[in-house]
């Protein structure tokens, strides 16, 4: 891929039909601009690698992702990434159960139910909702939904998965709707007008017609909102806390892996230590997952997609 | 598919009530569960405003920050989100039009070019904490360039640089063909007809799409909380090598405070910062809206 990259570069600095040099220094200057988003990749890779295996000289790669103590600051120190893993896990999960069915059945009045009226009302509220900054749904996480749960759940802490699961499930609710909303719309209407025409409802056209075919961009809008739920920091780190344990309900305090980089970060650490290291492990590890589920969407996108002509 | 071979309702007429009541029920639950989500939205910014519109005057927007609820104040917040987001403007905006002008219209369809696309849709989807990261090995330490504002911007940059490189892709895009051939027909170089025919044409697409994406960098918090943008600064920065802090830094700081108080700090806050991003979506807006050219 370099020498591609290289190539790309030099036959647009060179070979351009021969006479205008202004025009191939800008073509030139243009190349290197877009070369620049194509280091950012390599820098991201070769700095999370770079430390990572710093880190996994000290400490072996089987501790990091299968141990089960997460104690990196304390002695006796303990580096298993499973409990801040399981802190993520159950935020997201939580925050999927929430966010898909509610993002799709709003995906689906929008495109199927809705009025162009109501249409043009409800979702540029929802794109509103989905731009508000992290930090807010962190603040608007621990001063209404925690004390609200405690009305109903009197022993949940302060800091707890349920609410991190819920503000983070809101949060990428507008994704989700926005999206499928895109991919139904998509589906051209003559699918529907034939499903229409052998007598079946409005429910049976949507279920089984302009749902299934519009899966490829469903199920991406899913993928995409569940690594952006992993990926989420701030609104996890001001609700959930900062301990790394893997209990079973969502009552207790957990820390998920970003809320981990965020609580080093805070402190002064000092560059080359291994609680600075451990900073670059859990990012690659974090890096990792979103872009296999990012990969994934996309290969859903492109392998699923029906295309009707 | 079953309503083809009819499998899927072996008695027809003798549910047809029951099965338009779970078409209209079936309707009415998407409904409801989508304004559900519109009401949220309503509860989040009453929730906010409530607390914090009594703490909003001149005095909150022109004091430093301070440990004494009644004193402090956003303005050094506030300024240094004005010099985060121009610098961010100067370097991400520049960089991230030409890459789309010259993947859109310069460069040809080849293999290369459908990596680079994957690539930057993925580099859309990396977490913004690991952007932080990278800002803090490359920028803070290995440039050495401290916990500076040119640190933040740069990190900033590259946070968002994907994101105006795809919306300005989808705006040159838009541009018909048609443009391009009469052009071409004319004896203009690609470079000519980019530059005087489909930039100027897709202008307002790529102003909406810079808009959204310095507002999301305008929201930002974990990059610069990585990059170590201070969360107590009681003064104003002078120059682009000053330490900073930004809004949404100081919001978390009070957040993340146990007092009641600078809760309520914190929603004022967030007033202004929800402001200020309303402002740019509205601009955005308004400029789509006004400039957009219809092509037939």
């Amino acid at each position: 891929m370099t020498m591609g990259t290289f190539r790309l570069v030099k036959k647009d600095c060179i070979n351009n039909r021969g006479t205008r040099w202004g025009e191939s220094l800008i073509h030139c200057g243009l190349a290197l601009c877009t070369l620049i988003s194509i280091v950012t990749t390599f820098v991201i890779i070769a700095i999370l690698a770079k430390e990572s295996f710093g880190f996994f000289e000290e400490v072996s790669p089987v501790e990091f992702y299968f141990g089960t103590r997460w104690v990196p600051l304390l002695e006796p120190s303990s580096y298993g990434v499973l409990p801040l893993v399981w802190g993520t896990l159950s935020v997201t999960f939580g925050a999927a159960l929430i966010a898909i069915p509610i993002g799709l059945a709003s995906a689906i009045y929008l495109s199927e139910y809705a009025s162009h009226r109501v249409r043009s009302i409800v979702k540029p509220l929802l794109e509103l909702l989905a731009g508000i900054p992290t930090v807010v749904y962190g603040y608007f996480a621990l001063t209404f939904i925690t004390p609200l749960l405690k009305t109903v759940l009197p022993e949940i802490q302060v800091f707890n998965a349920l609410s991190g699961a819920i503000v983070v499930g809101i949060m990428v609710l507008p994704m989700i709707a926005t999206l499928s909303d895109n991919a139904l719309r998509s589906v051209p209407d003559t699918l529907r007008q034939g499903a229409y025409a052998l007598g079946a409802t409005s429910y049976e056209v949507t279920t089984q017609v302009v749902v299934p075919a519009g899966l490829s961009g469903v199920m991406a809008s899913f993928l995409l909102a569940i690594s952006r739920a992993i990926g989420e920091t701030m609104a996890v780190t001001l609700a959930v806390g900062a301990t790394p344990n893997m209990s079973f309900t969502l009552l207790e305090s957990i820390q998920t892996m970003t809320a981990y980089i965020v609580q080093i970060s805070l402190g002064d650490t000092p560059a080359g230590g291994i609680a600075y290291q451990t900073l670059f492990a859990v990012a690659g590890f974090l890096f990792l997952i979103t872009l296999l589920l990012n990969v994934l969407s996309q290969w859903f996108l492109n392998r699923y997609r029906e295309v009707y002509d | 598919m079953n309503i083809l071979n009819g499998s899927a309702y072996p008695n027809n007429g003798v549910h047809l009530n029951k099965r338009h009541r779970k078409a209209k029920l079936f309707s009415m639950l998407c409904s409801l569960v989508t304004w559900l989500g519109v009401a949220l939205l309503g509860v989040l910014l009453y929730q906010v405003s409530s607390d914090g519109f009594k703490w909003l005057d001149l005095q909150f927007l022109t004091s430093f920050p301070s440990r004494f609820p009644y004193k402090a104040g956003i303005k050094s917040a506030l300024v240094g989100t004005l010099w985060l987001i121009s610098m961010v403007a100067f370097i991400a905006i520049p960089i991230g039009v030409a890459t789309a002008l010259y993947l859109e219209e310069l460069s040809g369809q080849g293999r290369m070019n459908r990596l680079i696309e994957l690539n930057i849709s993925n580099l859309a989807g990396v977490p913004s904490i690991v952007y932080g990261i990278i800002g803090l090995a490359v920028f803070v330490r290995g440039l050495a360039l401290e916990r500076s504002l040119v640190a933040g911007a740069l990190t900033m940059s590259l946070l968002i640089l994907p994101v105006i490189i795809i919306a300005s892709r989808e705006a040159i895009k838009s541009v018909p063909m048609s443009i391009r051939h009469a052009a071409f027909a004319l004896g203009a170089t690609r470079l000519q007809t980019a530059r005087d025919h489909v930039l100027p044409a897709s202008y307002s697409g790529i102003l909406t799409g810079v808009i959204l994406a310095l507002s999301r960098a305008i929201g930002e918090t974990a990059p610069l909380i990585m990059i170590g943008a201070l969360t107590y600064v009681a003064f104003l920065p002078e120059g682009p090598m000053d330490s900073f802090t930004a809004l949404p830094i100081q919001i978390y700081n009070w957040v993340s405070r146990p007092q009641q108080e600078f809760h309520q700090l914190a929603a004022g806050g967030i007033i202004v910062l929800l402001a200020v991003l309303l402002m740019m979506n509205t601009i955005a807006i308004v400029i789509r809206y006004k400039t957009e050219r219809k092509y037939k």
